[in-house]
């Protein structure tokens, strides 16, 4: 699904990504750790196509495609899905005609027929009651006035409506309270699919008692450190990230 | 194959950029440019008018003469030639006094009225809407009528209603915006064409939505409408008013008045959506569109609803105000100001507050892109016996692009303690962040902007009649074409 080779890339005038490789297959689940600056944002921001990350050299293809030559939009209709570290707020915009806008315009590029206002109802509806979230989500300006929690469970809530191949989760758990991490990982794991991956980044191994990964690992200093499974992320916790460096 | 289809989109819809900018081809009477005392007996002879009437226009005319242009707004205005202008034209079809029976329009103009989406017949009228339809200098047809006159509600264009209601025109006609209150409607009224007259009597709710659709297509021409409307006491109205015109390289001039007046416990609203054409990506042609509008706020209780939605004309300059005279009434304004390429606004609103308990609201949000400028200019008054005035003023400016600029004049006058005046402001940019948001979610550039500015609007478009709302969203889109790049 995704092949990341030898990526080199830039966030603004800085070199954060050193010649990062990865490999996704489909209905993987990879946690990304690292200490601060180590590049795991950037890496996310890369793949969504955010203009902030310039790639310098290096590969991407997803689905047989050179994702880097795609515009964001493309990407998010190919499928690629990118639960923003702080969701942005669009006054004036309910949620709901927000994401029938969004979902209209990736069906459109993919050729489908646009979803009239009552089959999306209905469809939201449903993911609604599916990830566990409440109704009053769908009429409300876009994450505004939302809390640091509303804002995350409604990134998890698109995830479920767009439906995406490959979501990628960016730090979705900071600032998050025990419950509100619940309900996003209940979301995700509800989400999972044979043919769905997740590249979730976070700095918390409590996030990987809920949503448990195939691969854990560690970026440091803009490439993979490290690779493991689950039992890498609970060595860090305990130890830190310092012992990488030795 | 997805960009050549992408790209044939881009195409098509740059081509319907304007697409009222079209001509009729109709035969018209138009009286040559040029404009003296004889322009002004002539219109008037054309109309059939009543002497009172001559006189009075004769009277503004030597007021406007020795009036100077105005200068102080925020806007370039080349210098115009007012005897370049034709100040009559009328298409042969529309015989201006008669009673006009629709059946009797040339088809060439109902035929335009279709392309403009305003179907004049009786088979597909708007629903629940009456439209006075204004072309040129006169008015071609009003449609509902027989069904308004039923409860006694008076719709008709503004020259019948001299001859069939002097009485009422008399005594209302520039009470709230006299001959001599500024240069442009000093000029309106001495060479006042056309426009519509609404009259609601005592407890009477109108029925339906009343509109009147301006429509300027001669060469050369002005267009110089009136209108009054008079709610008495306890009656109602929501009326709203649309225009466009055609594409041409020539300035046209449109300077209309319109004055609203509202009795013990009478509500008006008003809403316009203003499609003059802008001119080109250049700055070429388009319409000056000088207008004043004001309300008086006569009654106790009354109120007064301005709801505008500016995105046409090459420059505009407009102020609908409020007059609250009446103890407890109130005044609301309303705006969406939208400019492009070389587009200039300054418009915004007076709220002058001489009774007590007096309550004003004003939400006004400009948006500018391309090279454009856009002012708001706002006036709040509070008068020394309006005891528990009450303000709230917020003007939002939304910038696209890196040339245009944004304005804001609130001017606040209080002669009394009580006042209690709001002001908001902000200024800000589609900012990078919302548009990644919006990208990364599938939706493009383009799309993404308008539902950005769209929601910046809310405030504004939820005080639109439900059919305007969705024009008035349509027309943004189309004027926020080539706003990136």
């Amino acid at each position: 699904m995704l092949k990341v080779d030898n990526v080199f890339a830039k966030a603004g005038e800085k070199e954060i990504l050193k010649g990062l490789s990865l490999t996704v297959k489909p209905g993987e689940v990879h946690a990304i750790m690292g200490p601060n600056g180590s590049g795991k944002s950037t890496f996310g921001n890369l793949l969504a196509g955010m203009p902030y990350v310039t790639p310098q050299s290096g590969s991407v293809e997803y689905m047989g495609k050179d994702l880097l030559s795609l515009e964001p939009a493309e990407r998010a209709a190919e499928g690629v899905f990118l639960a923003f570290q702080y969701p942005v707020e669009i006054p004036g915009v309910n949620n709901m005609y927000f994401l029938r806008t969004a979902l209209n315009a990736q069906r459109k590029y993919r050729g489908e027929e646009p979803m009239d206002s009552a089959q999306f109802l209905r469809m939201v509806k449903q993911k609604i009651k599916d990830l566990n979230m409440r109704d009053d989500l769908l009429k409300r300006p876009v994450n505004v006035g939302f809390s640091g929690g509303e804002k995350k469970r409604n990134e998890v809530f698109q995830m479920g409506v767009l439906e995406p191949k490959l979501a990628i989760l960016d730090e979705t758990d900071s600032g998050l309270d025990i419950d509100a991490l619940k309900i996003v990982a209940d979301g995700v794991n509800h989400l999972r699919s044979p043919d769905r991956s997740f590249i979730i980044i976070t700095h918390y191994q409590r996030l990987l008692d809920y949503i448990k990964p195939d691969y854990v690992h560690v970026l440091a200093d803009g490439k993979i450190a490290k690779t493991g499974d689950k039992s890498l992320a609970f060595e860090l916790e305990e130890q830190g990230y310092g012992w990488l460096n030795k | 194959m997805q960009v050549v289809e992408e790209n044939k989109v881009v195409k098509d819809r740059a081509k319907q950029v304007y697409k009222e900018g079209f001509v009729t081809d109709i035969e018209a009477f138009t009286i040559p440019p040029g404009l003296d005392e004889d322009t002004i007996r002539l219109i008037s002879s054309k109309k059939d008018e009543p002497a009172w009437l001559l006189d009075y226009r004769l009277d503004a005319f030597r007021k406007w003469q020795k009036m100077p242009t105005p200068n102080w707004a925020k806007l370039k205005i080349p210098e115009i030639d007012f005897q370049a202008i034709s100040y009559y034209s009328s298409p042969h079809a529309a015989n201006a006094n008669a009673p006009k029976s629709l059946d009797e329009v040339d088809p060439k103009l109902l035929e335009t009225y279709d392309k403009l989406g305003v179907p004049l017949h009786e088979r597909e009228r708007l629903a629940g809407v009456a439209v006075d339809a204004v072309f040129d200098s006169v008015s071609v047809g009003t449609t509902f009528k027989a069904e308004l006159e039923k409860v006694g509600v008076i719709f008709s264009s503004f020259s019948e209603a001299v001859h069939d209601h002097p009485e009422l025109i008399q005594k209302y006609l520039g009470t709230v915006v006299p001959a001599q209150d500024n240069y442009f409607a000093a000029l309106n009224a001495a060479v006042f064409s056309d426009g519509s007259f609404v009259y609601i009597p005592k407890g009477v709710r109108c029925p339906m939505e009343l509109s009147t659709y301006f429509r300027i297509n001669a060469i050369n021409t002005g267009q110089f409408e009136r209108t009054l409307i008079v709610a008495e006491d306890g009656a109602s109205v929501s009326y709203l008013e649309g225009c466009t015109a055609p594409m041409r390289d020539e300035n046209q001039l449109h300077a209309a008045v319109v004055e609203l007046i509202a009795m013990d416990d009478a509500k008006i609203k008003y809403s316009t959506v203003q499609n003059w054409y802008p001119g080109d990506e250049d700055g070429k042609g388009g319409i000056y569109n000088f207008v004043t509008k004001r309300g008086n706020c006569q009654g106790k209780n009354s109120k007064i609803s301005w709801t505008q939605v500016e995105t046409g004309s090459a420059i505009t300059w407009k102020y609908p105000s409020c007059i609250l005279r009446g103890d407890n009434s109130s005044g609301e304004f309303y705006s969406v100001a939208l400019t492009n390429n070389h587009q200039q606004a300054d418009t915004g609103t007076k709220m002058i507050h001489l009774g007590k308990n007096t309550k004003s609201t004003v939400i006004s949000k400009g948006i500018s892109v391309g090279k454009s400028q856009n002012a708001y200019r706002g006036l709040v008054r509070v008068a020394k016996k309006a005891d528990n005035a009450r303000n709230f003023t917020q003007c939002d400016s939304l910038l696209i692009g890196k040339s245009c600029a944004a304005h804001t004049f609130p001017y606040t006058e209080s002669a009394n303690m009580t006042a209690k005046l709001e002001h908001e402001a902000t200024t800000s940019k589609i900012s990078e962040d919302q548009l990644n948001y919006c990208l990364q979610r599938g939706i493009t550039e383009e799309d993404a902007i308008s539902l950005i500015v769209d929601g910046f609007c809310k405030q504004v478009f939820k005080e639109l009649p439900m059919e305007f709302a969705v024009e008035a969203k349509a027309l943004l889109d189309i004027s926020l074409e080539g706003a990136i790049g």
